[in-house]
């Protein structure tokens, strides 16, 4: 079993038959991912891409069986869209989208605390790339091409730095089992300690690679639980070295505003945590591999 | 979003805190008429600019006659305050805000945070008010007391009580420290704020509890939903590059070096300016034009970056996934012909059609140094300094 998703994942598409659902839609089925169809609420009924259009998301859930599902709706209704997700028993929701209010992730948060540990949904993002377990599925907006099918498990806040570490690992024929980007915000769904606790279980990945950046507990708190937890290694890089304190980086929860969420601070902890540390962002594939060949 | 003291102190207002009489004022001759329709023997002349620690750049004036205050007013209106949240170039006084001075018997802090860690807002107060909560906590970290708030139910009355006992306050003014306080609280979550920072709080030899100082930022995420909140924005105290920037959809940074970055995703834009600097470099700007680099924001992003005079290398860095090379390139070409360029430019693509797009800039009549890794490009850029 993979982490989070595999080719047997029935996914759907929350916000289906808009621009961006339609796009991401067709690139999913074409990298291979099993669409079962998406919802729409008003256009239940309707097929869109040759597959159904459900009104709600317990009607595809009732009538497919899905149980991975992606959101391509407005910020402004996307917390609601992830509750009904969880609450329609998807096991694994990804947030693409990028602009949801802190208040609306807590609420998200919040609401999922009804649901018992194995029967609570996944969110990953928002503001995020999505999963990718190459060769099986992808439940995302990452170009596929670049991840070659392997045993290296990553975690990324940022997308575009996750790619450019696939590509790295690609070129030294180094392969991906799953790679999950956690998104740029704040709060969000799942933390890197989710995401690692996840891969220390998962028997298709042999060491981790977790892409961090300035900002927030999570990287420090991911560092902590691998020390305590984890046998499998994991090697870290994080961006923002030349970040001024207190300026928002882009991404909305790339802002330095407390002791330990700078990058030199984040770098010297997970050091020692005995992590590995990436000591720029254009060796993390070489980082990677020599941590391999000591294993 | 940052907004004005006086602004943060209308909404506490309105949310049932106590503010002194004042009001806003943009001329010396409103001025002394305020300061007379306010009353009292003495006022305070109070800056109006997007940073703290105003008071010890000169921009807080304490006047005893209405002349005094218009006579405040007239020295501090136009004039560029410097303190340590602005950076050197300061930030320009456009508003006064006119304060019947307060007779001070205890200040207090209040502070109200998202706390990451446990995904709930963290009340924080101290004894120690006038002070910054970064001073408080270096210097009298024993003085400061959390309470954490559950969001789903909103703050208790027993949770604000805790914090007024807390502070000292006497038992006789505990329940309008415990409305206060949930007042600021309110504000919080009901405005979609991210922080909301009294300091001080005061306690007056009246007896009464006074947001002396206020200040508050907002969720920009949040916008759509808080009209009130967002026209009350001022664009006078945000970076004009940084400004220009947000109208177009670009996050952009200042900073202070010299080599221009242009970059997709935000990560890789800080990832990048890690590079320039360990290749000895120093980065103009952050720089994200989003993770699709669109034609559109890359011809934007080449304004934005041309219009800071002391960017004297431009470094475009792109990596394209459902984008492709081969579109961002020709992106990057057609930026060119509308923009001219007068300094080296390193360009690095990378992902899909990485081929095709180099290939297609290679044949374009730019000039430009190709750059093939994140490092190759970040030495390069730095190299041309140099050159």
């Amino acid at each position: 079993m993979t982490v989070l998703i595999d080719k047997k994942s029935k996914i759907i598409i929350q916000g289906f038959t808009g621009k961006m659902g339609s796009f991401h839609a067709e690139e999913m089925i074409e990298y291979g991912s099993n669409v079962v169809g998406g919802v729409t609420p008003g256009k239940g009924g309707s097929k869109h891409l040759n597959l159904p259009v459900f009104n709600t998301v317990k009607d595809a859930v009732s009538e497919t069986g899905a149980d991975a599902s992606i959101l391509f709706v407005p910020p402004a209704f996307a917390a609601d869209s992830a509750m009904e997700a969880a609450d329609a028993g998807i096991k694994t929701c990804v947030a693409i989208v990028d602009g949801i209010p802190s208040h609306d992730m807590i609420r998200i948060k919040r609401y999922m605390r009804r649901y018992t540990k194995s029967s609570k949904m996944t969110l990953v993002g928002p503001n995020c790339a999505g999963i990718i377990s190459p060769g099986k599925s992808m439940l995302g907006i990452m170009p596929g091409h670049i991840y070659k099918e392997g045993r290296i498990g990553i975690i990324s806040r940022s997308g575009t730095l996750g790619y450019e570490a696939a590509q790295q690992l690609k070129n030294l024929n180094i392969g991906v089992s799953t790679s999950v980007g956690i998104g740029g915000d704040p709060i969000n769904g799942s933390s890197f300690r989710d995401i690692i606790e996840k891969f220390e279980t998962d028997d298709e990945t042999d060491a981790i690679l977790m892409i961090g950046e300035i900002g927030g507990p999570q990287e420090v708190a991911a560092g902590e639980f691998a020390k305590e937890n984890m046998k499998k290694p994991v090697i870290a890089y994080i961006a923002g070295l030349t970040a001024p304190k207190g300026r928002v980086m882009g991404h909305a929860g790339a802002i330095v505003s407390a002791y330990g969420e700078s990058a030199i601070e984040k770098v010297e902890i997970l050091k020692e945590c005995g992590i590995t540390i990436s000591k720029n962002p254009s060796v993390m594939g070489d980082t990677v591999k020599a941590v391999l060949e000591k294993m | 979003m940052d907004i004005h003291e006086y602004q943060a102190k209308k909404i506490l207002s309105d949310f049932g805190v106590t503010i002194p009489r004042g009001g806003i004022v943009y001329s010396p001759e409103n001025a002394e008429n305020k300061a007379r329709e306010i009353g009292g023997s003495k006022w305070v002349v109070k800056a109006q600019i997007h940073s703290g620690a105003r008071g010890k750049a000169g921009g807080i004036i304490v006047c005893d006659t209405p002349l005094e205050v218009a006579q405040a007013t007239d020295k501090l209106l136009g004039k560029k305050l410097v303190t340590n949240q602005t950076g050197p170039e300061g930030k320009i006084v456009n508003r006064i805000y006119i304060e019947e001075a307060t007779d001070i018997e205890r200040e207090l802090y209040l502070g109200l945070v998202f706390d990451r860690s446990s995904e709930s807002i963290m009340v924080v107060a101290s004894t120690e008010g006038g002070m910054s909560v970064e001073e408080i906590s270096k210097e009298k970290p024993e003085s400061i007391i959390r309470s954490k708030i559950e969001v789903a139910v909103g703050m208790q009355s027993f949770q604000a009580r805790e914090l007024a006992f807390g502070l000292g306050i006497d038992p006789d003014l505990i329940r309008r420290a415990s409305e206060t306080i949930i007042g600021c609280y309110k504000a919080f979550s009901e405005l979609d704020a991210t922080m909301v920072e009294v300091n001080p709080l005061v306690i007056s030899k009246q007896k009464q509890i006074l947001a002396l100082d206020c200040k508050m930022s907002f969720d920009n995420n949040a916008m759509f939903r808080r009209n009130q909140v967002s026209e009350l924005r001022d664009k006078t105290q945000e970076d004009s590059k940084e400004v220009f920037a947000s109208d177009r959809g670009l996050n952009y940074v200042s900073l202070d070096g010299n080599i221009g970055n242009i970059i997709n995703g935000a990560g890789l834009a800080m990832a990048s300016m890690d590079m320039i600097k360990l290749a000895g470099g120093s980065p103009a700007n952050f720089l994200d034009v989003g993770g699709g680099a669109t034609p559109e924001k890359i011809v934007k992003a080449f304004k934005l970056v041309t219009m800071d005079e002391k960017v004297k290398v431009i470094l475009v860095n792109i990596f394209a996934g459902i984008n492709r090379c081969d579109w961002v390139a020709e992106g990057i070409v057609e930026a060119l012909k509308k923009i001219e360029v007068n300094v080296p430019l390193v360009i690095r693509l990378a992902g899909t059609n990485v081929e095709k797009g180099n290939k297609i800039l290679k044949e374009s009549k730019i000039n430009y140094i190709e750059a093939n890794t994140l490092e190759d490009a970040a030495n390069k850029a730095v190299a041309a300094l140099k050159s």
